[in-house]
């Protein structure tokens, strides 16, 4: 029956969808749509709102204008500090993590001595939760008891590796890019398995060095997988939030935004407008990010 | 598949989405069990969560009306940060809570049951409590169940060791802090990482240096944090912090107690469940403590901190418009205000005491017994400082500022207009 309908709507000339056609594609569209509107673009715009509002959770919501953000720019201690460590775990993921992954992946990928024992190791963290990762953080750095300063043997006079602000963003950083480098490596592992070996060949024949040939042939093949890492990366740090929260609830030296809008929407406090209002400072952040992709994917599907 | 089952399945698929909501919305409708109440915890911890099930279990088995409690262990923190959407939703009847204006603050937005009328039957209760129990509007909302003091703990053979007397005033204080230092040891325990243990020792120095009526409107927002009464709070404050643990800001309370009980220093600032939870059973007895010390002799050692916790009646429970229902949870509270009530629990949980005159103190340890003196004695009963003021404010102000004034002491007056400035744009918000 479904075909007859098909092939009489055929005959019928220029109507390239039937109605069922439409009713199908309309619900198989529809549906997705309208839960991410209801999902992902209600909520959102409703924070955009509520930032403007003050509003408690419970009572009344009462329009303050742009009072939270004047607010959050001039009389919040930790607002600064949160979005400046934002920026530095992007920085140190993008531009220390991503590299040595790269590096650790040609190396096994190059097939050292015990390279499947590297790759396991080396991937084991990517499967914790940085939540997890914070818990060991803190088995290691913790002043009294971690293992860090009892392997340094300075009892005497110990240095708290988490609980000078100073010195502890340092610390989270080393341990979410223990995680991070692992992910990276075993992305680009695939890509490089993935690099057509007669390239190589032919770049070897042609007499290239092997810096030449990794520079020039295999690491712009591997664009997509620089692409992926790219994103991975961006959104790992916009999102970081589990390990500072585990190791101490993002204060004191550990600020980052997503624990500044949970702290003043999900606890006890329930300041919503003012958590909303860093909230959308959050999402200008990361729209940033996300539409220069956008536009760089799309001119690059152009000229393709 | 025909037109009509592709719209029946899309039906069935919006159903789905929408199916969690309305399970929820129709989970316990009124009319359910009237004879099991519904009790809402955060008594995650082990010890505490079996003292209160022996208490629950010995009320089911006095009830003549063979009434059960189905009770709902959420962890602590989850509780607490959730609570706001917990009592707005569909809470369960009863709920366990802490005093003071955590509770006026509940109280104040309509979500919790007036419980004057049993407060009226209520006996054994003091009027510090009453007071603690009572909301802004001058009706009682909070039945209390057990309480635990503030105080400077301490290793009872350590102090005979070396021969060390408990102080009375600050000067006294610092220098039995000096001599432990030339004995090798830490003085004073230290920690803040958790955000709020070090605001315990903040409320006692204000308590001290300006007395408890200044402590409760300075928490109640109409004092200035600007106000040279509280920069000489942190002046004290700074005096002491070279005889505190260094690293205050990366250890917790677990390892702060734990110091103290591995002789590492010599005394701390916490509340009685800290020592006592962090401590060896065999050991527990060498646990002791003195009163906070005296700093201006107008106010000596009048105030101790010593947080409420009890049990409240959520407003929102559907369960509570059935009128059996609201008998069987007023049954309950009415139960656990009754000085027996307290003594079950405190067999399970000996580090906390009675809030109940009658309750039996035959079987209290020696530090029980100190403690309820020593809140006996007191003229004022403080709760904590994120008890005393709005759940915001101390959250998203005080626990960054004092792990800042911890990390770097010396700009007390920067501090203070920091403070000040955000105080003033969120008590404005009402």
């Amino acid at each position: 029956m479904a075909l007859n309908t098909a092939r009489r709507s055929g005959r019928r000339g220029r109507r390239r969808f039937t109605r069922r056609d439409l009713v199908v594609l309309g619900v198989l569209l529809g549906i997705p749509v309208l839960l991410d509107v209801a999902i992902v673009w209600g909520p959102t715009l409703a924070s955009v709102v509520l930032s403007f509002t003050s509003w408690d959770g419970i009572g009344s919501i009462k329009w303050v204008g742009t009072q939270n953000y004047a607010n959050l720019f001039t009389n919040y201690p930790p607002f600064w500090p949160a979005v400046r460590h934002n920026l530095l775990w992007l920085a140190f993921l993008g531009l220390v993590a991503v590299p040595f992954g790269l590096l650790l992946a040609v190396l096994i990928d190059r097939g050292v001595r015990f390279s499947r024992f590297y790759q396991s190791t080396l991937y084991m963290p990517v499967v914790l939760s940085l939540a997890v990762v914070g818990f060991i953080a803190q088995l290691i750095f913790s002043r009294d008891q971690g293992v860090l300063n009892a392997v340094l043997g300075n009892t005497k006079n110990p240095t708290d590796w988490l609980g000078d602000p100073n010195l502890n963003i340092w610390m989270i950083l080393l341990a979410a890019a223990w995680r991070h480098t692992g992910y990276v490596m075993i992305l680009y592992l695939a890509g490089l398995k993935a690099v057509d070996p007669s390239l190589k060949e032919a770049a070897s024949i042609d007499g290239a060095s092997e810096a030449q040939t990794f520079f020039r042939i295999v690491f712009p093949t591997l664009r997509p997988v620089n692409v992926i890492v790219g994103v991975i990366t961006v959104i790992e740090s916009l999102r970081a939030f589990d390990i500072v929260y585990a190791v101490n609830h993002g204060r004191n030296g550990l600020e980052v935004l997503s624990v500044l809008v949970t702290d003043n929407i999900i606890g006890e406090a329930s300041r919503i407008g003012f958590g909303s209002a860093i909230a959308v400072v959050l999402l200008a952040v990361s729209m940033g990010f996300v539409v220069t992709y956008l536009v760089q994917e799309i001119r690059g599907e152009k000229s393709r | 598949m025909s037109r009509r089952g592709l719209l029946r399945g899309a039906a069935a698929g919006a159903g789905a989405v929408a199916l969690p909501s309305l399970l929820t919305a129709c989970s316990s409708g009124p009319g359910g069990d009237s004879k099991t109440i519904k009790l809402g915890s955060n008594s995650s911890d082990a010890v505490p969560k079996k003292a209160f099930a022996d208490a629950f279990a010995a009320y089911e088995k006095q009830s003549k009306d063979g009434r059960k409690i189905k009770v709902n262990t959420v962890d602590h923190n989850s509780f607490q940060e959730n609570i706001n959407r917990y009592l707005q939703s569909d809470p369960d009847e009863v709920f366990m809570w802490f005093a003071g204006n955590r509770m006026q603050y509940f109280a104040k937005k309509g979500l919790l049951y007036d419980i004057s009328d049993l407060w009226q039957e209520y006996k054994g209760f003091t009027p510090a409590l009453k007071a603690q129990s009572t909301g802004a509007d001058g009706k009682q909302y909070f039945t209390p169940y057990y309480y635990y003091p503030w105080a400077v703990f301490h290793r009872k053979s350590l102090f005979t060791k070396y021969g060390y007397e408990a102080p009375k005033t600050l000067d006294e204080y610092v220098a039995l802090a000096k001599q432990m230092q030339k004995d090798k040891l830490d003085p004073i325990g230290f920690c803040d990482k958790d955000g709020w243990p070090a605001m315990g020792t903040f409320d006692y120095l204000n308590m001290r240096t300006n007395g408890y009526d200044f402590h409760k409107s300075l928490m109640a927002g109409e004092e200035a944090w600007t106000d040279k009464r509280v920069k000489d709070v942190f002046d004290t404050w700074r005096r002491l912090l070279p005889y505190c643990q260094k690293g205050a800001n990366g250890r917790t309370w677990q390892e702060a107690a734990q110091s103290l009980q591995k002789r590492e220093i010599g005394m701390v600032v916490l509340g009685m469940p800290h020592p006592g939870q962090q401590f060896p059973a065999n050991e527990r007895p060498d646990i002791d403590f003195f009163a906070f010390p005296e700093i201006n002799p107008e106010h000596g050692q009048d105030a101790v901190e010593a947080p409420i916790d009890g049990f409240l009646l959520a407003k929102k429970s559907k369960e509570l418009k059935n009128k059996k229902s609201m008998e069987s949870a007023k049954d309950l509270l009415r139960w656990l205000a009754t000085p027996k009530a307290e003594d079950v629990y405190l067999a399970g949980d000996p580090n906390n005491i009675a809030v109940n005159s009658g309750a039996d103190l035959s079987k209290y340890t020696p530090l029980q017994k100190k403690s309820a003196e020593l809140i006996a004695g007191a003229k004022q009963i403080s709760q904590f400082m994120d008890r005393d003021t709005r759940p915001d404010f101390a959250s998203t102000v005080m626990i960054p500022a004092i792990q800042k004034f911890i990390s770097s002491p010396n700009d007390v007056d920067g501090l203070c207009n920091d403070i000040e400035r955000q105080k003033k744009s969120i008590f404005a918000s009402e």
